[in-house]
């Protein structure tokens, strides 16, 4: 459950989010779109406080991430994140990258943690790949061995920043294909994506963002069909 | 021209005595300014400029000044006004690797600041805290990355440590300069020196592209 109110955020003078308003529910799936440069990214990043928050509230499970008090690190291990540039360790290797955080931040066990990597790893269909270095992977191997990474700290929520960007074409389904199976198990998921049919096939509700604000929500098949604001509408003739 | 080679020989016994204190100075140093310029880097990173400014202060004064002006201050002044006496070898490690710890400084933090911001996020937002993302994530990368300059920074610093001789440290320039004071010669003995310093900076340059191999295939 994450609660956004009021969110602002500048850089500088730059005022890149202006009044975000949004409540993503247990086991929702919402899908951010917007054209580049409209705060997407920094929405997203301001859920996990790799950004800091200019104005507003942000709760994560309740808890208020922008008040001092709130332990950051812990709240992290709840949101899990996906980078467009996957953010591998290269010097480790795929178990290794997949095992780091539970055994720093957990304390768990080495034998544990890769028992619970290998397991991961099967889900995304790596398993044979968990010896190899990240340099070895195509595009699309990499982004699932990053999925299966955050996954690692049993998070409730995962943010996706443009995950399938990145990548050549051919490998795009694949990484969808994991998310979507996620998303059929109740994962908690806020996908910034152009993804259109994704976003049709999975999400259960559509955040348009233009000049960092939210200018329209709603379910997918209402957003896409028939949308309200011009805005929407220009950038969905662009995009579809 | 004719080589004397019988008074090189003569002078073996002191060139080698020379050596090893070359050798000596320039490891002792290499340690300590690896270790204290570790922690000015990271003092020159810190988020406040006001705790930050002595230590880019520190770095601009040992990079900003030639290192003999630092030998002579530090063997005539800064020495004898902590110890009221004075000691050629003992000055000339610490002028050494106070400025050995400068550049050593900047190339730590230069390592560090290559690494891409993307993989220090991707630590922290697996609920790590900004040291355990230090540690496991970034170090061991700039690590690898501050090999080659550190290497140079060593090399650099063997030829440096030939400044010593001025103050009189009897290490390799030490016994090349009385060696010419003796004989009046200046081919066999600036040769000879030469030499020597040529045979310690390649061994030196060979052992550091081996343990570059040797990571990089790792
Ligand atoms: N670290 C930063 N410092 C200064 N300005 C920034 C920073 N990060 C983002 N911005 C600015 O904030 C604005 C929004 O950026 P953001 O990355 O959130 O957009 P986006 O919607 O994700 O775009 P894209 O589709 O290109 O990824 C841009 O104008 C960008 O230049
Ligand atoms: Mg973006």
């Amino acid at each position: 459950m994450i609660q956004v109110k009021n969110l602002k955020k500048s850089f500088g003078i730059n005022e890149v989010l202006k009044d975000i308003n949004v409540t993503v529910k247990p086991q929702e799936v919402v899908v951010v779109i917007g054209p580049s440069g409209s705060g997407k990214s920094t929405f997203l990043r301001c859920i996990n406080m790799l950004e800091t928050i200019t104005g507003g509230h942000v709760y994560v499970e309740g808890i208020d991430i922008t008040d001092k008090k709130t332990d950051i690190n812990k709240v992290r291990t709840e949101v899990g994140m996906v980078f467009q540039q996957f953010n591998l360790f290269p010097h480790k290797k795929v178990i290794e990258n997949i095992m780091l955080a539970p055994m720093k931040v957990r304390k768990v066990s080495a034998e544990v943690a890769r028992a619970k990597g290998l397991e991961l790893l099967r889900k995304v269909g790596l398993v044979d790949k968990a010896e190899a270095f990240p340099d070895s992977l195509s595009g699309g191997q990499k982004q699932r061995v990053a999925i299966a990474r955050a996954l690692a700290m049993e998070p409730n929520i995962m943010l996706f920043d443009e995950p399938t960007s990145a990548l050549d074409p051919e490998m795009v389904g694949e990484v969808l294909e994991v998310m979507k199976q996620l998303a059929k198990e109740g994962m908690t998921m806020v996908v910034v994506t152009h993804e259109m049919g994704f976003a049709k096939e999975v999400g259960d509700r559509v955040l348009f963002m233009d000049g960092g604000l939210i200018v329209e929500e709603n379910i997918p098949k209402e957003l896409f069909d028939n949308p309200k604001e011009e805005r929407t509408k220009a950038f969905l003739s662009k995009v579809l | 021209m004719d080589f004397r080679w019988d008074i090189i020989a003569e002078y073996a016994p002191f060139f080698l005595k020379g050596t090893l204190l070359t050798i000596g100075l320039s490891v002792a140093s290499i340690l300590i300014g690896t270790v204290l310029g570790l922690f000015i880097g990271l003092g020159k990173m810190m988020r406040n400029k006001l705790y930050a400014l002595p230590f880019k202060w520190y770095i601009n004064f040992f990079r900003g000044t030639p290192l003999m002006v630092q030998i002579l201050l530090v063997h005539f002044a800064v020495v004898p006004s902590f110890l009221g006496t004075t000691n050629a070898i003992f000055a000339a490690i610490v002028a050494l690797s106070l400025n050995s710890a400068a550049y050593v400084a900047e190339i730590f933090r230069a390592g560090i600041q290559s690494i891409d911001r993307g993989q220090m996020e991707a630590a922290r937002s697996l609920g790590m805290t900004h040291g355990q993302a230090m540690r496991n994530v970034i170090l061991p990368q700039a690590f690898k990355r501050m090999i080659p300059p550190l290497g140079n920074e060593f090399i650099v610093l063997i030829k440096d440590s030939s400044l010593a001789a001025l103050i009189a440290a009897p290490e390799l320039m030490y016994w090349g300069r009385a060696m010419q004071g003796q004989y009046m010669r200046p081919w066999e003995p600036y040769l000879t020196a030469a030499v020597i310093y040529l045979v310690l900076t390649l061994s030196l340059s060979f052992l550091l592209n081996r343990l570059e191999r040797r990571l990089a295939t790792e």
